[in-house]
């Protein structure tokens, strides 16, 4: 346990010293920036039409309508970043780490390889999660200042989002006891793109009442379960929603069809313990 | 207790041999070296002793323990052949961290007698970014050296050092072998190794070519004497024929002003070996 945290202290210490923390940090200055300004933006303009044979929806749903479709896309943002800083401190944690030299000197001091992994993982978790809900808190709350709305949930979509990140982070070590630093990014980058494809599945399938398509994405998302913890996190900002907000989480370019459940977050604990255990498992076999 | 105990090491990549059956002892407060050409398998036996590489077959003991145990890595200092340590850190504080997960209690002051040992007194707060390449060399040397380790596996520790910063690491060597420490050291600079070594292993293909002191190694190769017409050679003589030939010379009426013992050197038997191999 000793040994874990130092290599996971090692592993913050090491985020945080890096010149291209402070990329990361300019870029989500500048996404926060842009996410004011479109909030502002959107509640201004904001005003009653007709909805289908529903009848004409009043300001109050128009409001509830971009609050909703506004968190959808700063979750998607928050997410996006999370996951490229997420894999960016692990995607070459072994093999990559391993060709340049830096992984040796570590590993032949008395801590095992499983120690030493589990330190990166704690590491890259932990910085991912904290830049995740701080960058969540943030969006809330710009969304609020600008049309004075909460969503129904806050709790749960956090969670739901740290979940993602932490097993996009155990996913990118994994690959990077197997792979490269170059085809674990490429590797991580298209099943990064595969689980937004599958939430748009899930939405078209909703929308035409396909019953296969929404099986392939639910499928794709048990594969891929920080997928479905994204979902889960959108569709629960309006639970309690009816009408146009509850068109919009489940059909919208920032909404989510499938709500989570019990089994899903379940699996997805139990894909994040495997994911650990194959990486830990071929890292103990491999040759440096 | 013996420091590293090889016995009929194998190891194979795919349809590669890389160690094809070596045996090999270093006792405590011995130099060896290890010569061959690249591809010989001198840092893969470097690798299979530290626990980085799993042997195909055989096994390698350090200090009593099985290699890759625990155990085993408490008791080793390596420096590899390749390595690199963080930009960002300073020399100090990549000491640190491997005071920590070497468990050492030496702190702050065996982190500064490291730095002054390697001649990086003046560069504890330097970050490895800004550091030349032979900086970052004797810093890894410093690392190799923390808690204390009774077997040394230096990798090529030299190559990017300059001729003083060879010079110093030779004499840290020989401090080391004095204190007890067993080191196992992989060069290809030939004329180091037999400065130091206590002993030196050819390898070629994976297998021990050649084994011994450095003085048994280099067999004398005849006589040279310079005199005041030319240099003359005594292909045969041997080192008792030297007064002899002097007298003969003198008698002569000879000038003479130099006389050398021709002995091959670690180069030229390494080379015969790969040429026997």
């Amino acid at each position: 346990m000793r040994e874990t945290l130092i290599i996971a202290r090692h592993a913050v210490q090491e985020t945080i010293r890096r010149r291209v923390f402070v990329v990361v940090l300019v870029l989500t200055i500048l996404f926060l920036a842009l996410f004011t300004v479109a909030s502002a933006k959107a509640f201004a303009a904001e005003g009653s039409f007709q909805f289908g044979s529903n009848g004409p929806v009043g300001p109050a749903g128009v409001a509830s309508l971009t609050t909703v479709t506004l968190l959808g896309l700063g979750v998607f943002g928050s997410l996006f970043l999370a996951a490229v800083l997420g894999v960016f401190l692990t995607v070459g944690a072994v093999a990559g780490d391993a060709e340049r030299g830096l992984l040796q000197p570590l590993v032949v001091r008395p801590l095992g390889r499983r120690q030493f992994l589990l330190g990166r993982l704690v590491g890259a978790a932990a910085v991912s999660i904290a830049y995740v809900t701080v960058l969540y808190a943030v969006v809330l709350v710009i969304v609020h200042q600008a049309g004075g709305q909460w969503p129904d949930f806050i709790v749960g979509p956090a969670v739901a989002l740290m979940g993602a990140v932490t097993i996009l982070v155990a996913m990118s070590l994994l690959g990077s006891v197997f792979l490269s630093t170059m085809a674990n990014g490429i590797a991580m980058f298209m099943l990064y793109g595969a689980g937004l494809v599958s939430g748009l599945l899930a939405s078209i399938g909703a929308a035409l009442n396909a019953h296969t398509v929404q099986t392939i994405s639910h499928d794709i998302t048990i594969a891929l379960p920080f997928e479905g913890l994204y979902e889960a996190a959108v569709h629960s900002f309006a639970s309690n929603a009816a009408g146009l907000a509850r068109v919009a989480v489940n059909l919208g370019p920032f909404g989510a069809a499938q709500a989570g459940s019990t089994f899903f977050y379940l699996w997805a604990v139990v894909y994040f313990g495997l994911a650990a255990m194959i990486a830990t498992a071929g890292f103990e076999r491999r040759d440096l | 207790m013996t420091a590293l105990v090889a016995s009929a090491l194998q190891k194979r990549y795919g349809s590669v041999v890389a160690l094809g059956g070596v045996d090999l002892t270093v006792e405590p407060g011995e130099l060896v070296g290890l010569i061959g050409a690249n591809g010989a398998g001198k840092s893969t036996l470097m690798k299979i002793a530290c626990g980085l590489v799993r042997p195909s077959a055989g096994e390698a003991m350090v200090c009593g323990a099985p290699a890759r145990s625990r155990d085993a890595r408490r008791s080793l200092g390596y420096l590899a052949e390749l390595f690199r340590f963080p930009g960002w850190a300073t020399a100090s504080e990549v000491l640190a961290l491997h005071q920590q997960l070497a468990g050492s209690l030496g702190g702050r002051t065996e982190r500064d007698e490291l730095l002054e040992l390697v001649g990086l007194s003046d560069a504890a707060g330097r970050r490895v970014e800004g550091m030349s390449k032979g900086m970052q060399q004797r810093l890894g040397i410093a690392q190799a050296l923390i808690g204390e380790p009774k077997l040394l596996l230096l990798d090529e520790p030299t190559s990017a050092l300059d001729p003083a910063g060879r010079r110093d690491i030779r004499t840290l060597l020989l401090g080391l072998r004095e204190r007890g420490v067993a080191v196992l050291l992989n060069s290809h600079l030939l004329g180091e190794l037999e400065l130091v070594c206590d002993r030196v292993v050819v390898l070629g293909h994976g297998r021990i070519v050649a084994a011994g002191r450095p003085e048994e190694l280099t067999r004398t190769g005849g006589v040279e004497i310079q005199t005041g017409d030319g240099i003359r050679r005594f292909p045969q003589a041997r080192r008792e024929d030297i007064p002899r030939l002097v007298s003969e010379l003198v008698s002569q009426g000879v000038d003479i002003y130099e006389v050398s013992l021709i002995r091959d050197t670690l180069e030229d038997v390494y080379l015969q070996a790969l040429e026997r191999e």
